[in-house]
């Protein structure tokens, strides 16, 4: 169906625009007077209004049939008196059915007759479907060929058409913004109706319960994020504690020591460090650093777990030093020259310049990389579900085990995913205050890097 | 008197102030070796660990093709043979796999095998029919025990409970060691299957063609898109508040964290547009609306950086704005557009909390063909294989990372070639 529908489209494509070619030609021969646009643009006019329709058609219709289709076999069929039903398992053994007609044996009859049902309905829709296409593109196209006369305007309108899309495309961007509110918000909505907002905001016992079976749970489960929340505070002070100073002193090296091959080399190396996927950090978490650090703090006579705060954030601390050094870099860079020179004029030596002038001068700057970066950290998932632990813990201390709300996220979204229950739609709520605390970070940050701007241009 | 002293105050003071500028240029640049050490050390703990998975390991198997055991005869069909019973001829190979084992032995000898065996013994026969009735030695592939007692990853000399190998499947394997019936060759399975839940049969094959497919669907949906948003933002947009709007949006939306969008893509696409699940075509889709702040930056600077004179030359000469901005303005800046492209595209490739999100986690122990088959990604396989218990696995995703970043590191290439080759500087 994909294949062949874009095919169908393709074609569409091509003949319209050559009908439209043509049709206009052959219209101002026989008016004798010369079209107000060239030829092009009234076989791109066609061509539009045969494509767009069309695909307007095909997306909705991918997006809604099978949902349309599963309603009305759902809503056709024969339930018996007296069964349970769970409707999401029924309907994927009714397609099952459908798709595979072995795993008909041993089925009951309304199931097989619902899967035939089902495929019978496919079928009409895959035929209204074609036919569907094919009408609009004719009507499209028959429409806009009702204008192709020589005085019509076709660049005009055409340009007026690509306004459109350009300004769809833009908005791609909005729509994007507003549906994360919006899935967030109303999931969370959902949670927030089974879970008060107090206790999730400042309760300290996060023991999510987790349905045995349908309707059965093995307990109450509550539902208090702090433990996740000092969770995440604590790595993204560990992995700040890394990277603030590595990064903010490479900066400063590669911008007031280095000599432009020092730079030209160091900079690219760690724009890899930048680029490396955050998986493969969390390997590394794994693999290296969290025995090291289990190790390290047997030594000192510390019980570290094996997979702890310290080493998720050692690790999330490496990545972002490329962050912060390449923002703190563009900073620095922008303090005016003569800020410098004057202080090296006066007689105090490099490092004083930068500890009493640059730094000084650059500091907003540096706090919103610093913003951006901790913005970053919080939201860093890979690394720390692989090396931080998935267990709530309560605590100050970074060689225990600890989890962070990206953790939690993806813990309860592992696995089934039942719509219904508190567990999953937790992930939802968390989502939700992840995205503010970031949005808010950035806002902020943003903010402030561009007063420093304004400063100094 | 005063005066030296004084002089001597300035030296000392001097020196200590020029010692402080010494010590804080010393501290920027250990800073930088540091995080540079980190990279190598990282870089070298990935190779050190994940070479060994370019090797497997052999075993040297006496097979009898007897066609009593297989139940074929020397003109059966085609289709007759792949029902012989194979399984069989294996079972009396290992039997006779040394000689005089007992029941018990037997056990321990089979699970020296990969699970592979019966059909590489297939595949053999149906390969070269003619060997019926003889005897053959063929190289089979070993379990991921041997594999890694072989290569030297899990230790022979802790406790025999806390081994897979027991003290007579050592002596075993020693014994093959001895007997030169055992040899390590280049892994082909780790580049031509999909994940298993045997570690000596898993490959990369499979993630990385979903991996391939997620890109492309990147690729169609957030070029055209960006390259439009662009455009418009840069060249025909209002200065108003909407535009403003849209501006400040695309500038929060690059650092949202890539996980919401992977909940965006499981409440919206899944949940209310009931796409398919753990397929390429709903990773691809949060990709690129991940991707596309990324890429719409890339593209306004690229097209910011064709001089105004371009388009003003074209539009004395009578065209109109979409004109001069689509013939002139925007083929000048593809090759600019196509390397944000591309770096956008290589962020998408290591992303994995939004494929995980949309259950592209799943086990999936086949090779996708299209993009509405649930498929693995190369970043996910990664984790699976990180999380998994078995050892064999560890050597597999330090692999399957080497193979993710020389991916990484041919997409940037290209960007930096495209960039140096195509961009003029005006």
């Amino acid at each position: 169906m994909f294949f062949w529908s874009l095919v169908l489209i393709a074609v569409g494509i091509f003949s319209s625009f050559i009908y439209g070619r043509s049709r206009i030609k052959l219209n101002s021969k026989k008016q004798g007077t010369k079209s107000k646009s060239l030829p092009n643009y009234y076989a791109q006019y066609v061509l539009m209004w045969c494509l767009f329709p069309a695909l307007i058609v095909y997306f909705s219709w991918a997006i809604f049939q099978e949902q349309i289709i599963q309603n009305i076999v759902i809503s056709n069929f024969e339930y018996i008196e007296g069964a349970v039903y769970n409707e999401g398992l029924l309907l994927a053994e009714i397609r099952n059915v459908a798709n595979n007609p072995s795993f008909a044996d041993g089925k009951s009859i309304e199931i097989i007759n619902a899967a035939s049902h089902y495929s019978s309905l496919r079928q009409i829709s895959q035929i209204s479907f074609y036919t569907s296409i094919i009408i609009i593109m004719l009507l499209g196209a028959l429409y806009a060929s009702q204008k192709l006369k020589p005085e019509f305007h076709a660049q005009h309108t055409i340009e007026k058409y690509i306004q459109y899309i350009l300004i769809f495309c833009s908005s791609v961007a909005i729509f994007t913004t507003i549906g994360i509110v919006f899935s967030l918000i109303f999931e969370s909505l959902r949670f927030f109706a089974e879970v008060s907002i107090f206790e999730f905001l400042f309760s300290t016992e996060w023991y999510p319960f987790i349905p045995i079976r349908e309707g059965q749970t093995a307990a109450e489960g509550s539902f208090g994020a702090v433990p996740i929340f000092a969770g995440t505070f604590l790595v993204m002070v560990v992995a700040m504690c890394v990277a603030a100073p590595l990064g903010l002193l490479t900066a400063i090296y590669l911008a007031e020591y280095a000599s432009q091959r020092v730079r030209k080399i160091v900079k690219p190396l760690l724009e890899i460090l930048a680029g490396i996927p955050t998986i493969v950090y969390g390997f590394f978490a794994f693999v290296s650093v969290a025995p090291f650090v289990k190790a390290f703090g047997q030594s000192i006579g510390i019980d570290a777990s094996p997979t702890s705060a310290l080493a998720a954030g050692m690790v999330m601390g490496v990545m972002i030093i490329p962050f912060i050094s390449s923002l703190s870099d563009d900073v620095i860079n922008s303090v005016p020259q003569n800020l410098r020179e004057a202080s090296l004029g006066i007689g105090a030596n490099k490092a004083e310049t930068i500890k009493k002038v640059i730094l000084p001068a650059a500091l907003p700057g540096i706090v919103g990389a610093f913003l951006l970066a901790i913005s970053r950290a919080i939201g860093e998932t890979m690394i720390v579900v692989v090396a931080a632990g998935t267990a709530p813990n309560l605590t100050g201390n970074p060689f225990e085990n600890v989890t962070t709300v990206t953790v939690q996220i993806v813990v309860a979204l592992i696995g089934d995913q039942e719509f219904d229950n508190p567990r999953t739609l937790s992930a939802f709520a968390l989502g939700l205050v992840l995205f503010v605390i970031t949005l808010f970070l950035n806002i902020i940050a943003l903010q402030i890097v561009k007063r420093y701007r304004e400063r100094y241009e | 008197m005063n005066n030296s002293i004084a002089k001597e105050k300035i030296v000392s003071l001097r020196k200590k102030r020029s010692l402080e500028d010494m010590r804080f240029k010393y501290y920027g640049f250990t800073a930088m070796c540091l995080s540079l050490a980190v990279l190598v050390f990282l870089l070298y703990t990935i190779f050190s660990k994940g070479y060994t998975a370019f090797q497997k390991t052999i075993v040297l198997l006496e097979v009898d093709y007897n066609q009593e055991v297989l139940k074929l005869t020397p003109d059966s069909s085609d289709e007759d043979m792949e029902k012989g019973k194979f399984f069989r001829v294996k079972k009396q190979a290992i039997e006779n796999f040394f000689p005089d084992l007992s029941k018990s032995d037997i056990k321990l000898v089979k699970k020296l095998f990969s699970i592979n065996v019966d059909k590489e013994i297939k595949d053999y026969f149906l390969d070269n029919p003619e060997v019926i009735n003889t005897k053959q030695q063929i190289w089979v592939t070993a379990h991921s025990d041997v594999d890694q007692l072989l290569k030297g990853n899990s230790r022979r000399d802790v406790p025999e409970d806390r081994r897979k190998l027991n003290d007579i499947q050592l002596s075993y394997v020693d014994q093959l060691v001895e007997e030169n019936r055992v040899k390590q060759v280049f892994n082909n399975f780790f580049f031509t299957k999909a994940d298993s839940r045997h570690p000596e049969i898993a490959g990369v094959a499979g993630s990385f063609m979903g991996s391939l497919f997620t890109l492309f669907t990147v690729f169609i949906l957030s070029f055209p898109i960006a390259i439009g948003a662009s455009v418009y933002l840069e060249e025909f947009a209002p200065k108003n508040r909407i535009t403003e709007l849209i501006e400040v949006n695309i500038s929060n939306l690059a650092a949202v964290p890539s996980i919401v969008f992977g909940l965006l893509g499981l409440g919206v696409l899944l949940n209310v547009f009931g796409l398919p699940r753990s397929t390429p075509l709903v990773g691809g889709s949060v990709l690129a609306l991940m991707t596309l702040p990324t890429i719409i930056i890339a593209c306004r600077a690229s097209l910011k950086a064709v001089p105004p004179s371009i388009k003003e030359g074209a539009l004395a000469v009578g065209a109109t704005k979409t004109q001069a901005v689509f013939h002139h303005v925007v083929p000048l800046a593809l090759p600019g557009t196509l390397t944000g492209t591309i770096i956008g595209l290589a962020q998408a490739l290591g992303e994995t909390a939004p494929l995980i999100m949309i259950g592209m986690i799943a086990f999936i122990p086949n090779i996708p063909t299209g993009l509405t088959e649930p498929s693995a990604a190369l970043p996910v396989q990664i984790y699976l294989w990180v999380e998994s218990a078995e050892r064999g696995f560890q050597e597999k995703s330090a692999a399957a990372i080497m193979v993710i970043l020389i991916f990484l590191f041919m997409m940037n290439a290209i960007a930096v070639f495209l960039r140096n080759r195509f961009e003029r500087k005006w």
